[in-house]
C-alpha cells in the first residue's frame, strides 16, 4: 500500500487516461456503422412513426394535419352511415391467416426440412456439397418465378390436377389455386432452403461421439434424439423457425400469385394501403404493427436463448 | 481357485499367470474389416479373454486397432468375423445400450448441455431408476471422484481433469460389468497424469469392476496393468503380466516396444545360447524355437561395465558415448563383432566406481537370466 505512494502518478490516473482515448477511439471507429444505421434504419423508421399519426392525401401521400386514425384503423373502423365504430373485421381475419398460415408454413418446413437437414449432413463429405448446392439452387432463383412454378404445379391445369386425372383419382380438376392452401404450399417450398441451412449447420456441428455415448449410457434410438441430438441442434432449429416465420408474416409475392386478390396477408394489406387504398398512415401504422410483432418475437427468442445458455 | 481354463490364452503367450479366474470379456477370433476405398483390416483373428475385476490393458502403437477392439466390446460396431461373449453370453450382435458395459470415451464426449450431475445421472436415468437412487448413487458418484462442489457446474466450465473425473463417474454410475477406457489420460499433463493413474487404480479397486484400458504409453501400461496385451497390427502378439512382457517379451517387437532394448545375435542349442560377442548364457527357449541362430534380447540395466580389460565371464568392448542423466549413466559401447550395446548404470553417490571414458576399453557383465531368447 505505501508503494503507491513513491509513483509520480496519483494512482489510477494512468488507467483513466487510457481509459478515456479508448472511448474516444470506440467512438470514432464505430462512426461509420452509426451513420448507416440513422440513414437505412432509423431515418425511414422515423418516417414511418411520423406519417403514422397523419391524415391520407386525397390522391395517396399525406396531410400535414394530426390523427389518430392511421392507428384506431388498423383495428377498428367507422361505420359510413352511422358513425359507430364497429372492428375491422376484414383486417383481423387478415391477421389471424397470416398468423396462422406463417406458423403452419413453419412447422411444415419443420417436419420436412429437419430430416433433410440430417440426412445432407450425415452424408460423406465428398456428396454433402452436392445436396447441398441442390437444396439451395432455389434460393438463387428469383422468387416471383419460383411462386409462378408452384402455381404451374397447383393450378386447375396444372401438372398436379393433370396427373390425378389421369390415374383417375379424382373425375374434376381440384381447386387449389387462391385458397390458404396454395399460399402455405407455396411459402413452404420458397421457404424450406431457409429452414434447412441453419439445421443444417448445427446437425453438422454435432458431435456424432455424444450420440455413441448416449448409447453406450443405455438410450434408446428415441431416447438418444429427445435427450441429446435435439438439444444440441435446437439453437439451429430455433433459428430456422425464426428465418421462415418472419418473412412468412409480411410474405407480399407468394400470396398475391397464389392467393389471389381475396385471401390476402398482412404484407398485402400494407401494399393495398400505399396502393389502391391511398392510405398511407394505415399502411405505415400497419408495418410497424408487424414489426413491433416480428420484434416481440425476436426479443423471445434471446430471451430464451440466454437463459438456457446460463443454466443448462 | 478353480482350475477350470474357460479360455484358452493364445498358445504362445508367455503368460505364466497359473491363476486361471472367472473370464468377464471373451474375445473369440475377432476380425475386423473396414471396407472402404482400400480394405482396412482393423483386427486380425483377435482372441484374449478378460478376467473379471482384472486391470486389463491393451498396449499398443497408434493405429494397431485398440480403439477398434474397444468399440466391438462396446457394441459400436459389429465384429465382421468372431464373436465377443460376456462371461459366456454372446454378444456380438447386441446393440450398445444393452450391453452392461460403459466407456470412458478419449474425448470424454461429456454432453455440453447438462452440468456435471445430469451427466453423471444419464446412464441411472436411461437404466428406468427410481429419482431417489438415482440421486443418491451421483452423489456416491461424486464422492467417489471429489467432484461434489463442482456439481452443478457445466462441462464446458471445469478443467481437463475434472472433465475426466466426471467421465468416469458417468461410466461407473450404473455400475456396469466392465468398464472401457480409451486412452482416457493422454489429453492430460504428467503431473496430473500421474495422479489420475493412481485414482483409475483405487476406483477399480473400489468398485471391483473389470477395466479395460487402452493406452499407447508402456510405462503407464506397467505400471497401472494386472495384466498387458501388447498389440501390432491388428493382432495381439503377447498378454501377461506387467513384469512377463518386460522381462520375458516373446518378440523383438514387443521387446523393442516396452522399455529400452539390445538385440544381439547368438547361436542357441540345447537350453544354453553362445553370443557371438562371447560368453554363455542358460536360457529358457521359447515355443517354436529350435536350436541355430536366434536372436537375443538384454535389457540396458541388467548389464554392467566397468573400464579396463574383461574378466571371467565378461565381454570386451569399446566406450563410445557415455551420458550422465542424473539417476543413470548411460553407456553406449560397440563390441567386437561391430554390434553396438547400451548399458544403464545407476548412479552411485560420487566416489564411487566410476564408469569407463568415452573411447577407452571396457568389459560388460551380464546378468543370469538376463538374456532372453526371442521368437522372430
Ligand atoms: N471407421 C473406420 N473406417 C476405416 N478404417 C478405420 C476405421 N476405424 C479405424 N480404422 C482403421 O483401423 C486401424 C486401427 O484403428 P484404431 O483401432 O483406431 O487404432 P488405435 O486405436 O490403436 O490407434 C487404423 O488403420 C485405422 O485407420
Ligand atoms: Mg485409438
Amino acid at each position: 500500500m505505501s508503494k503507491q505512494a513513491e509513483t509520480p502518478f496519483p494512482p489510477g490516473a494512468l488507467e483513466r487516461e487510457a481509459e478515456i482515448a479508448d472511448t474516444r477511439n470506440r467512438w470514432l471507429l464505430s462512426l461509420p456503422a452509426i451513420v448507416i444505421i440513422v440513414c437505412a434504419a432509423a431515418g425511414p423508421l422515423l418516417v414511418m412513426v411520423v406519417y403514422s399519426f397523419l391524415t391520407p392525401g386525397d390522391y395517396g401521400n399525406v396531410k400535414w394535419e394530426f390523427s389518430l386514425d392511421g392507428w384506431t384503423n388498423t383495428i377498428v373502423q367507422r361505420d359510413i352511415f352511422d358513425d359507430t365504430l364497429i372492428w375491422a373485421d376484414a383486417h383481423l381475419s387478415i391477421f389471424w391467416r397470416s398468423f396462422s398460415l406463417s406458423l403452419i408454413t413453419t412447422i411444415l418446413t419443420l417436419i420436412i426440412g429437419v430430416p433433410t437437414a440430417w440426412f445432407v449432413a450425415t452424408q460423406p463429405p465428398g456428396r454433402r456439397e452436392f445436396w447441398l448446392f441442390l437444396v439451395t439452387v432455389p434460393f438463387w432463383t428469383n422468387l416471383l418465378v419460383r411462386t409462378i412454378a408452384v402455381q404451374e404445379l397447383i393450378r386447375s391445369e396444372g401438372v398436379i390436377n393433370l396427373i390425378l386425372l389421369k390415374i383417375g383419382i379424382i373425375d374434376a380438376p381440384i381447386q387449389m389455386m387462391f385458397t390458404d392452401f396454395a399460399i402455405g404450399f407455396g411459402m413452404t417450398y420458397v421457404y424450406l432452403p431457409l429452414m434447412v441451412l441453419p439445421v443444417y449447420a448445427a446437425v453438422d456441428k454435432l458431435d456424432f461421439r455424444l450420440v455413441e455415448a448416449a448409447h453406450d449410457l443405455y438410450a434408446g434410438r428415441w431416447t438418444a434424439f429427445r435427450r441429446v441430438i435435439l438439444p444440441l441442434i435446437k439453437p439451429g432449429i430455433i433459428a430456422g423457425s425464426i428465418l421462415v416465420f418472419v418473412p412468412c408474416l409480411g410474405a407480399y409475392v407468394t400470396p398475391r400469385v397464389l392467393g389471389g386478390g381475396k385471401n390476402l396477408m398482412f404484407g398485402n394489406l400494407i401494399e393495398l394501403q400505399f396502393g389502391a387504398g391511398r392510405n398511407w398512415p394505415l399502411g405505415a401504422a400497419l408495418s410497424l404493427m408487424l414489426m413491433t410483432a416480428v420484434m416481440v418475437a425476436l426479443i423471445f427468442y434471446v430471451r430464451i436463448t440466454s437463459r438456457e445458455q446460463a443454466d443448462g | 481357485m478353480t482350475s477350470q481354463t474357460a479360455h484358452a490364452e493364445p498358445s504362445d503367450a508367455t503368460d505364466t499367470d497359473t491363476d486361471t479366474a472367472a473370464i468377464a470379456v471373451d474375445v473369440d477370433r475377432v476380425s475386423k474389416i473396414f471396407r472402404g476405398e482400400t480394405e482396412v483390416r482393423a483386427l486380425d483373428d483377435v482372441s484374449v479373454g478378460i478376467r473379471k475385476n482384472e486391470f486389463f490393458t491393451l498396449l499398443g502403437p497408434s493405429g494397431c486397432g485398440k480403439t477398434t477392439l474397444l468399440r466391438l466390446i462396446a457394441g459400436f460396431e459389429p465384429p465382421t468375423m468372431g464373436a465377443i461373449r460376456l462371461g459366456t453370453r454372446d454378444i456380438s450382435r447386441l446393440p450398445p445400450n444393452q450391453r452392461p458395459i460403459n466407456t470412458v470415451f478419449q474425448n470424454y464426449a461429456l454432453f455440453p448441455h447438462m452440468s456435471v450431475a445430469q451427466n453423471i445421472a444419464f446412464g441411472l436415468e436411461m437404466l428406468g431408476k427410481p429419482k431417489a437412487e438415482v440421486q443418491r448413487t451421483v452423489d456416491e458418484m461424486l464422492h467417489l471422484v471429489r467432484m461434489e462442489e463442482l456439481k452443478n457446474r457445466r462441462t464446458s466450465e471445469i478443467s481437463g481433469g475434472q472433465q475426466q473425473r466426471v467421465a468416469l463417474a458417468r461410466a461407473l454410475a450404473p455400475h456396469p460389468e466392465v468398464l472401457l477406457l480409451d486412452e482416457p489420460l493422454s489429453a492430460l499433463d504428467l503431473k496430473l497424469r500421474k495422479d489420475m493413474q493412481i485414482e483409475l487404480k483405487r476406483l477399480q479397486h473400489e468398485t471391483g469392476i473389470t477395466f479395460i484400458f487402452v493406452t499407447h504409453d508402456q510405462e503407464e501400461a506397467l505400471t497401472m496393468s494386472d495384466r498387458v496385451a501388447v498389440m501390432s497390427a491388428g493382432k495381439i502378439l503377447q498378454v501377461g503380466r506387467p513384469r512377463d512382457v518386460y522381462e520375458r517379451p516373446a518378440e523383438r517387437f514387443v521387446a523393442n516396444f516396452i522399455g529400452e532394448s539390445n538385440f544381439l545375435d547368438a547361436t542357441l542349442s540345447g537350453g544354453t545360447v553362445e553370443l557371438a560377442a562371447g560368453g554363455r548364457f542358460e536360457v529358457r527357449v521359447p515355443e517354436g524355437v529350435r536350436d541355430g541362430a536366434v536372436s537375443v534380447l538384454v535389457r540396458p540395466e541388467h548389464a554392467t561395465v566397468h573400464s579396463g580389460e574383461p574378466g571371467e565371464g565378461e565381454i570386451a568392448a569399446t566406450a563410445e558415448n557415455v551420458v550422465y542423466s542424473g539417476e543413470a549413466t548411460v553407456v553406449h559401447l560397440r563390441l567386437a563383432t561391430g554390434e553396438a550395446i547400451k548399458i544403464r548404470l545407476a548412479n552411485a553417490p560420487q566416489g564411487g566406481e566410476a564408469p569407463p571414458r568415452t573411447g577407452g576399453a571396457a568389459a560388460i557383465r551380464i546378468a543370469p537370466g538376463a538374456v532372453t531368447v526371442l521368437r522372430d
